[in-house]
């Protein structure tokens, strides 16, 4: 066990060491023109940009430069760790930038996991038990619905029903929870249902199907052999044995949120790590969407392999192979 | 008192219907059978032909919403096919337990092996789960896991195919059942570990004074272990007596297809004849005798009439055939004359 997380750890390093590579590629080498020019301002002396390159270690070999991309990540920069460089705009940390921006994210995908993963499961398993029934039936209409329906349009449906209509929640913006709990409440629960139900329909269908399918298994006709109640047929031998994909697709689903959730935030306005890459993107401002993308792809990493070792807690078998 | 008390199982006219969307498959129809205490009733016949269904109606395995059941299966008196699920449910796992074909699928993955039996243990019983867990490597070395206190910690994927099918044989006697029901317990197990696997039902249904019903395709286990022996085709009893009247006088043609049809030591393997055609559909089987289109003896009634299970002479036992008794003697010395001149 300890040997096997210890090699999925050393595997997450080296993972996120590509990704750092890569990053660095796509971001600092790719992109044609001299970022020195960026920062030069208005019709530069060719002294000034030799000067602003010498300040941006531009004029080192690449290995140079990227050797202190790399370790600034680890090792923090004058900004403390993550080393994340500063913008092109305003020469401001982008670490502070992001991490500003991240509370508001977390917090989103936070409150839309805890309901997509509740309710899609517990969907999915009275859907399972209650197979062609009404009840069924109707699960998997609404699972259909969540499925179909674009973000944009509900967060906006959301919006004009729960807010303008019934004025039963606060509308678009962001409240700090640490200065108003209601508020923070009230502003967050429309964008958690509008991200949950996406989610909360691929869960029911999920659980659903892979329910269904180990109450087909022999060892689930041995449990019923053995005089074990209805209840606990399904509970503990049945979604215990369904539960190894959801665990898998959780992690990927919140790690991909960290970069994913731009539409979500954008309708209501939240203002988070979705809707400052994209800012950013557009004023070409590759240092902020490098650590956004940065950020994102480390939570990729960590997840997958916080993903491992329950899977390893779940599923014996793996532990061994 | 004894012969009533030693009577388990009682099943009359078991029919077993699946409406399905292709039509409703014939399962079972119209089989009936008993059990006896020190009993092994050896069930036999090929892929489809309703051993396994029957066995699971018994358990209440099957989704009484699904199915359409008919007949009784009387258990020491009580109707098991109308009691309520939950008093089912006391009975199962309790007084009548089951072990599977596969070993490999029928033992939950992510538990260890002594927790599943002790589970077993207190679903029926109030006792603490150091008790249970007790109980679980006590039966464990009973059915030959050496080290039992240690393994009974494995996962399933930690032991060989004998082993599992030994455990569940240990889970299956948690409660000192009186009908212990082994669905082809030794299909999927290598062909040693088969022997040893039988031999143990063998020992635990002497030493518990239980009834066995052997479920398999395999007659050598039959004729190894089995009292009485029933073959089933397409659903139906073809012929049902004690085992060493069965295999060395059978009387119906498809009872001589399936002895033709087995290896073994004494004839050479040449003389292997398998039956020819193949197993009918359950959704349109076929009219009259089930197995009249591939029986090389059928005459006039056979596509028309169903032949009724009766033993055809007072010494002689149930068959399902229209052939004239003289006729299936003069056949079954043919076939011994045969088989001696191959032998």
């Amino acid at each position: 066990m300890i040997f096997y997380i210890a090699r999925r750890l050393v595997w997450t390093i080296v993972v996120v060491f590509c990704v750092i590579g890569i990053t660095y590629i796509v971001f600092y080498k790719l992109p044609a023109g001299n970022p020195a020019l960026r920062f030069a301002g208005h019709s530069p002396t060719q002294q000034e940009i030799t000067e602003i390159e010498h300040r941006l270690g531009l004029d080192k070999p690449w290995y140079v430069q990227f050797g202190k991309f790399a370790y600034h990540f680890f090792a923090g920069d004058q900004y403390g760790w993550p080393g994340l460089g500063y913008t092109f705009a305003s020469g401001a940390s982008v670490k502070s930038l992001v991490f500003s921006r991240a509370p508001r994210t977390l917090l989103l995908i936070a409150g839309a996991a805890i309901l997509w993963l509740l309710s899609g499961v517990a969907i999915g398993v009275i859907s399972a038990v209650r197979r062609r029934s009404l009840t069924d039936r109707f699960a998997m209409g609404f699972a259909l619905f969540g499925i179909s329906t674009p973000v944009f349009w509900l967060g906006l449906m959301m919006l004009y029903i729960f807010w303008s209509r019934l004025g039963w929640t606060a509308g678009t913006g962001y409240v700090s929870p640490a200065s108003s709990v209601g508020g923070f409440f009230s502003h967050m629960i429309l964008p958690w249902i509008t991200l949950a139900l996406l989610y909360a329909a691929f869960y029911a269908r999920m659980t659903r199907n892979n329910l269904l399918e180990t109450l087909g298994e022999d060892y689930i006709r041995t449990a019923r052999a053995k005089g074990l109640s209805e209840r606990r047929v399904i509970f503990k031998h049945g979604l215990r044995a369904s539960l190894t994909p959801i665990v898998t697709m959780f992690g990927m689903d919140i790690a991909l949120l960290v970069g994913g959730a731009v539409i979500t935030e954008s309708v209501f306005n939240l203002q988070g790590l979705g809707y400052l890459a994209i800012n950013s993107a557009t004023n070409q401002d590759l240092p902020i969407v490098a650590g956004v993308v940065l950020l994102a792809a480390v939570a990729v990493a960590l997840a997958n392999l916080v993903v491992d070792i329950l899977y390893a807690f779940i599923d014996p078998r793996v532990r061994y192979a | 008192m004894s012969s009533n008390d030693d009577l388990l199982l009682d099943v009359r006219g078991l029919t077993i219907r699946f409406p399905t969307s292709d039509g409703i498959v014939q399962a079972v129809t119209d089989v009936s059978y008993t059990l006896s205490r020190g009993e092994t009733l050896g069930v036999v016949g090929e892929s489809g032909s309703g051993k396994s269904v029957s066995n699971l109606a018994t358990m209440g395995l099957l989704n009484r919403k699904r199915t359409l059941i008919s007949g009784e299966i009387l258990f020491r008196g009580r109707d098991l096919l109308t009691l309520p699920q939950d008093e089912l449910r006391k009975v199962r796992g309790k007084e009548i337990a089951m072990v599977f074909q596969d070993p490999f699928a029928s033992l939950h993955p992510m538990y260890r092996v002594g927790d599943q039996i002790a589970e077993a243990a207190l679903a029926h019983a109030n006792i603490s789960k150091e008790a249970a867990l007790a109980r679980a490597v006590e039966l464990l070395d009973h059915v030959g896991i050496p080290n039992a206190r240690n393994r009974a910690r494995d996962y399933p994927h930690q032991f060989s195919g004998g082993m599992r099918q030994r455990a569940m044989i240990a889970m299956a006697l948690v409660h000192n059942p009186s009908v212990l029901i082994c669905d082809e317990p030794t299909t999927a197990l290598d062909v040693t570990v088969q022997a040893q696997i039988l031999e143990l039902i063998e020992e635990v249904k002497r030493e518990y004074n239980i009834g066995v019903i052997l479920v398999t395709h395999d007659l050598g286990v039959v004729a190894e272990t089995a009292n009485s022996v029933m073959v089933m085709y397409a659903g139906r009893i073809m012929e049902y007596g004690p085992a060493e009247q069965v295999f060395g006088r059978p009387q119906h043609p498809y009872a001589w297809g399936l002895l033709d049809s087995m290896p073994s030591i004494e004839q050479r393997l040449e003389r292997l004849v398998p039956i020819e055609g193949a197993p009918p559909s359950l959704i349109a089987p076929p009219s009259g005798c089930p197995f009249h289109p591939r029986c090389p003896y059928r005459f006039e009634p056979c596509p028309t009439e169903v032949p009724p299970l009766v033993a055809p002479v007072p010494d002689a036992h149930p068959d399902a055939c229209h052939l004239p008794w003289e006729r299936k003697v003069e056949l079954g010395t043919q076939r011994s004359l045969l088989a001696r001149d191959a032998a």
